[in-house]
């Protein structure tokens, strides 16, 4: 083709519409830019800042970053955004509500608490005459190879780990507040992949580290097509991907039909189908029987701040989507819906608590009893009354707290090969350091729910909600898991307390002023929120209402 | 005026603060500032009777809401003071008798290093008493009573150097116990029937309630006046409680805190009024404790148990009465005034005789002591005559018209029988009390020097102590009379608790005949027994009745068969039951758990295969799942 020829396409097409620009309220969107830019700039710091202070600016960008994103939560919510301003911006995109607002607080401060667990360098003995911390000197080396011993005796550090939780700290604060379905495709994947490589950047063990990246991969790539599966199919019954329109469809409020989509639209099986779809992706994040497969080994395996960070941020967004879905999307399908999740909700209770008791690792006993929690949140989430909303982000800003707290606490106690995570070396540890073992006793307490911590207020909300949400039966399995659930952390108690400390036990490090503000901040709200809850439920009940 | 009520309570409380957080510091003047805070809560309510006295008869009750204590939907509870004439007859009782026993306690605790903590828990018992007699609700009634058992336990207790103290202390609260149940479950029945604890409106409404709801109430009060009254059952602890210092026996255990269950139940009248099965019930309690004290005291050595075994039967005789409904409240409330004169001024004066004794309490130790002690004599010797009911004197005027009421309790056998009861009472009283007096002030002198040589030597006892008594004695002798003038006491009491006139099955001069006689029979056997030939210093093995007596009449026998080696087995069997049956099933099921659980382990076996296989039949099964929703 000549270089006329190409010219005249050039200039011989046809004039194209004007494409209008979107508008972007930057103002309301700042808490997701303020981390979504530190996370870019922090990339550069990778590029462009030597190795010696790479540290120090990473940490330092991303505590500023974090805490001026919650800033910005703040003040959006000072500003009414959170009640009578709500909105929907970004061409509807993105809500801007009370429960947005309060869920983005919540993984904002979790995300903070984590990023100081991140940052903790005093718990391993310095190698080589360089601190350490729990990630690998070089993800790229082989494990156990030259290169590796290479990267460890230069001592290199995978700073990458605080942009790459900042990008996912950005994904989640999108997650929940995502409004359309592209959206929370597109933050889900943008939270997850950034999960899958902190995964597998353990700094011991890392065979097992890499191998739960993968599996984590394998399985989220299968979960998030089917999620995309189900978005296409509610698109050929809407027509539509915003939550706004197809909640009209299904309503029948709307009954225009695309003439593209006039064979599809309005079929209820498109819809059932894919809206289980979509809730099968959701339950996935949350760790739901039977998507719920993956935790065990993923919590194990994974780095430990990475395994908290997960648990309770991840776990807060996931949630904070799968309401919005429920609420704003399907509330018309409402008839539909809740039996299955009756169902979902009984079984991760169960399961959860049942096979916690046989469970001979702390983190993998963990990740049984966060399977638990996701069950007795759902109860909250199903009970489809505005108490239910409150009561869910009340449970989740609760629960977010005392996981990342009781995660530190493992980081504590090792011994020579790193983390002892075996229960049988926790046993008499409160003889030995009655203060670490008093601290993960009451992080135990309020996970069994007793009262006086954050659990038990967390746990009453969401029952008194589901009871009053007509599902009496669901209360009924969920205090008989809690029973269940009970048996092993006070089992765990009993070890640490009433069991002869072994000979060669594990010892517990010494934490920087990092770890300990993250397990005093896990203590403190445990206390305050079990003690004295009722401004905060409060807060919880004022941010309940979605906006559509 | 009515503004003044809560400062009766107020002043000894803030006695009791004071003294018992006030440290070493006020060892000195402790017992000062008790005193003059009880008298000053007695000057109050002689304050307050004499604006009384000027109303006419109708008008005459005041009521201070002080705050509202629960605030509750539903459930209203207030601080809340009433003073009537009934409470007010109290007041001045406690207080009262109250300062003098104060006033007493300088010269008898003066060499105990712990007076100032006794003085503050003497302060503890008066508050806790007039909270009790002045509330106008029953749940502040039962803050009182509650106050009154910790300060009678700790009194009880107060030389718990002695394990028989410790004991003493710890047995009279277990009783109790079992009475404040009664207490509480009679609130919460009137709860759920009236829906509010006030009296104005509990007693009013009675009309419109069932009769069997009122008899259960009526029971379970009756239940908390016999362990607070040491009324047959609940009886065993009173003689006990003689282990604490004399001045507290005298006060708490003698004219106050045990008449609680007499104040219960003429408070409550109109629930009994319109419950005739358990006011039967408490006039049978009343005539099987006034003889079961009686026979006690009869055998006791002892003199202060003596005395309390005495005690315990002059209750029985304000139960039996306050059981006859309107006919013996206002006989009742008068025994109880003069009860309380002339029972203290025999406490104290037998605390005067082992003051001089070296604390010696067996009587037949003691002997001809009316030479050496002749105040202790006279005044104890007064309020001898008056419990027996020498004519004239206070007992004569309140008893009597008990025994009256009683013959009137209706025209049939029950009106003899309870009739006849009372007047056996009256016999026994003379015999025993007779027995005591003899016992301890005529005859020869038996003291002896003890183990290490210190012989006693009786000596009349300080004016602290004396005064007091001679106060008393007035009392025994002229306000029983002064009562009687003109009918003024029933009178008086009349707006509160209704009157009226008994018409026993025989004529009044009769039972007054008849009364009299028993009394010179009962006084004249213990003069044969113990007057007119030597009192053994050991005491004989005697006969059975004796011996079962002074174990009184096996109470602690029966109970330790009865309810300690019944509890055991009771206990016993849960236990057996808790480890085979409830044991088993909780092992079980938590076998059955940990089997399931190492089962669905198993499902987890590390391939990201069967992982993706496991979600994708999740999925198929919550798609099929909401469709199946919208098939049925």
């Amino acid at each position: 083709m000549s270089a006329s020829a190409v010219h005249s396409l050039w200039t011989m097409a046809a004039p194209i519409d004007k494409i209008d620009a979107p508008t972007i309220e930057y103002t309301q969107l700042l808490p997701t830019l303020i981390v979504i830019g530190a996370a870019v700039l922090g990339i550069l710091v990778e590029a462009f800042v030597g190795r010696k202070a790479r540290y120090y600016v990473q940490v330092f960008l991303t505590v500023v970053a974090l805490v001026a994103a919650f800033a910005a939560v703040i003040g959006l919510a000072a500003g009414g955004y959170a009640s009578t301003e709500a909105k929907i911006v970004a061409m509807g995109a993105i809500a801007v509500d009370g429960p947005a607002l309060f869920l983005q607080g919540t993984i904002l401060l979790t995300g903070l608490v984590a990023v100081f667990t991140f940052a903790e360098r005093r718990l391993d003995p310095a190698a080589h005459g360089n601190h350490v911390d729990s990630f690998t000197a070089q993800a790229a080396s082989v494990p156990g190879s030259e290169s590796e011993q290479a990267a460890v005796k230069a001592g290199f550090t995978t700073t990458e780990v605080f942009p790459l939780s900042l990008f996912a700290i950005g994904g989640m604060l999108v997650f929940p507040a995502a409004n359309d379905l592209l959206t929370l495709f597109i933050a889900l994947e943008v939270l997850s992949l950034p999960l899958y490589l902190l995964c597998a950047l353990a700094r011991r063990k890392r065979l097992m580290s890499q191998e739960a990246a993968v599996k984590y991969f394998l399985l989220g790539a299968f979960s998030s097509a089917f999620l995309l599966f189900g978005v296409a199919l509610v698109y050929g019954y809407a027509g539509t991907v915003s939550y706004a329109g197809i909640a009209d469809v299904v309503d029948g409020t709307v009954q225009t039909v695309d003439p593209a989509l006039a064979g599809t639209m309005g079929n209820d099986a498109l819809l059932l189908v894919g809206a289980a779809m979509i809730l099968m992706g959701l339950l996935f994040k949350v760790g739901a029987v039977p998507f719920h497969m993956w935790t065990p080994d993923v919590y194990q395996g994974a780095p430990t701040p990475v395994t908290g960070f997960m648990a309770a941020a991840t776990k807060v967004a996931a949630f904070g989507a799968l309401l919005r879905l429920l609420y704003v999307v399907l509330p018309g399908l409402r008839w539909d819906w809740r039996p299955v999740m009756w169902g979902v909700a009984i079984a991760t209770m169960l399961i959860g608590a049942i096979v916690a008791i046989t469970q001979t690792d702390i983190k993998r006993l963990l990740a049984y009893s966060s399977i638990a929690h996701a069950g007795f949140i759902l109860a909250g989430v199903i009970a489809a009354t505005p108490d239910g909303i409150s009561s869910v982000l009340f449970y989740l800003g609760a629960y977010s707290f005392v996981t990342i707290g009781a995660f530190a606490v493992v980081t504590l106690v090792r011994d020579a090969g790193g983390e002892a995570t075996h229960l049988s070396k926790w046993a008499g540890l409160g003889r030995r350091s009655p203060l670490v073992a008093a601290v993960f006793a009451v992080f135990l307490l309020a996970f069994a729910g007793i009262p006086l911590t954050s659990g038990f207020a967390g746990k009453f909300a969401v029952f008194k909600a589901a009871a009053e949400g007509g599902a009496g039966m669901l209360v009924v399995v969920g205090v008989i898991s809690s029973a269940i659930a009970a048996f092993f952390y006070i089992r765990v108690i009993v070890l640490m307390f009433f069991s002869e400390p072994k000979p060669e036990g594990p010892t517990v490090a010494v934490p920087s002023p990092l770890t300990i503000t993250a397990i005093g901040v896990g203590v403190a709200v445990t206390l305050v929120l079990g003690v004295a809850p009722q401004y905060f439920l409060d807060l919880a009940n004022q941010a309940g209402v979605f906006v559509r | 005026m009515e503004n003044l009520i809560a400062l009766l309570v107020a002043a000894p409380l803030l006695g009791a603060a004071v003294l018992l957080c006030g440290g070493r510091r006020l060892d000195r003047t402790g017992h000062w500032i008790g005193t003059l805070l009880a008298v000053a809560s007695f000057a109050v309510g002689v304050l307050l009777f004499t604006d009384m006295l000027g109303k006419d008869a109708e008008h005459r009750a005041l009521h201070q809401a002080l705050f509202s204590w629960i605030p509750v939907e539903g459930f209203q509870a207030d601080v809340a003071f009433q003073l009537d004439q009934l409470s007010m007859t109290f007041v001045l009782l406690i207080t009262g008798v109250g300062s003098l026993i104060h006033i007493y306690s300088i010269g008898y605790m003066e060499h105990d290093e712990r007076r100032r903590r006794f003085f503050g828990y003497l302060n503890l018992f008066l508050a806790a008493m007039l909270l009790l007699v002045i509330a106008d609700n029953y749940l502040l009634l039962y803050v009182g009573w509650e106050g009154v058992g910790l300060a009678s336990y700790l009194l009880i207790g107060f030389w718990q150097h002695k394990p028989s103290a410790a004991t003493a202390a710890k047995k009279a609260f277990l009783v109790n116990r079992v009475g404040d149940m009664g207490l509480s479950i009679a609130i919460m029945l009137m709860f759920t029937t009236f829906g509010t604890f006030a009296f104005g409106p509990v007693l009013e409404s009675v009309g419109d309630t069932g009769e069997g709801k009122l008899t259960a109430i009526g029971l379970m009060l009756l239940l908390a006046a016999c362990g607070k009254s040491a009324q047959v059952p609940l009886q065993s602890w009173l003689g006990d409680a003689m282990e604490g210092p004399t001045p507290v026996s005298a006060l708490i255990h003698a004219a106050t805190m045990v008449t609680a269950g007499v104040y219960l139940i003429t408070r409550s009248g109109a629930i009994f009024n319109a419950a005739p099965d358990a006011q039967l019930a408490v006039v049978i309690v009343g005539a099987v404790t006034l003889i079961f004290g009686a026979i006690v005291g009869c055998a006791k050595d002892d003199i202060k148990k003596a005395l309390a075994g005495s005690t315990m039967s002059q209750i029985g005789y304000m139960i039996l009465a306050a059981g006859l409904g309107p006919i013996g409240y206002a006989f009742a409330i008068m025994h109880l005034v003069t009860h309380g004169f002339f029972k203290a001024g025999l406490f104290l004066g037998a605390g005067s005789v082992m003051h001089g004794m070296n604390d010696e309490v067996d009587m037949r130790k003691y002997g001809g002591l009316r030479k050496y002690m002749p105040v202790t004599f006279v005044t104890f010797g007064l309020g001898y005559l008056a419990i027996i009911g020498f004519p004239g004197l206070s007992g004569f005027w309140s008893k009597d018209k008990i025994i009256e009421a009683a013959f009137a309790y209706d025209d049939g056998i029950r009106g003899w029988i309870f009739g006849g009861v009372a007047l056996l009472g009256a016999g026994i009283t003379a015999f025993y009390m007779t027995r005591v007096m003899i016992m301890t002030f005529f005859g020869e002198k038996r003291w002896q020097p003890d183990e290490s040589g210190n012989e006693p030597h009786p000596h009349e006892s300080p004016k602290s102590m004396t005064i007091p008594m001679i106060v008393l004695a007035f009392g025994s002798v002229f306000a029983g009379g002064l009562f009687s003038l003109n009918e003024s006491f029933v009178k008086w009491l009349e707006p509160v608790t209704q009157f009226e006139h008994p018409h026993p099955v025989i004529s009044v001069p009769a039972i007054t005949a008849s009364t009299v006689v028993v009394l010179l029979l009962g006084a004249g056997l213990a003069y044969l027994m113990y007057g007119r030939k030597p009192v053994p210093v050991t005491a004989p093995r005697g006969s059975l009745l004796t011996r079962a007596a002074r174990r009184d009449l096996l109470q602690d026998d029966f109970n330790h068969v009865v309810l300690v080696r019944g509890g055991e087995h009771l206990t016993r069997s849960l236990v057996y039951v808790d480890h085979t049956v409830v044991d088993g099933v909780v092992n079980g099921t938590a076998a059955g758990f940990g089997g399931l659980s190492g089962r669905l382990r198993k499902l987890q076996n590390g391939f990201a295969r069967s992982y993706a296989v496991s979600m994708f039949g999740g999925t198929a099964i919550l798609i099929a799942a909401t469709l199946l929703m919208r098939a049925v």
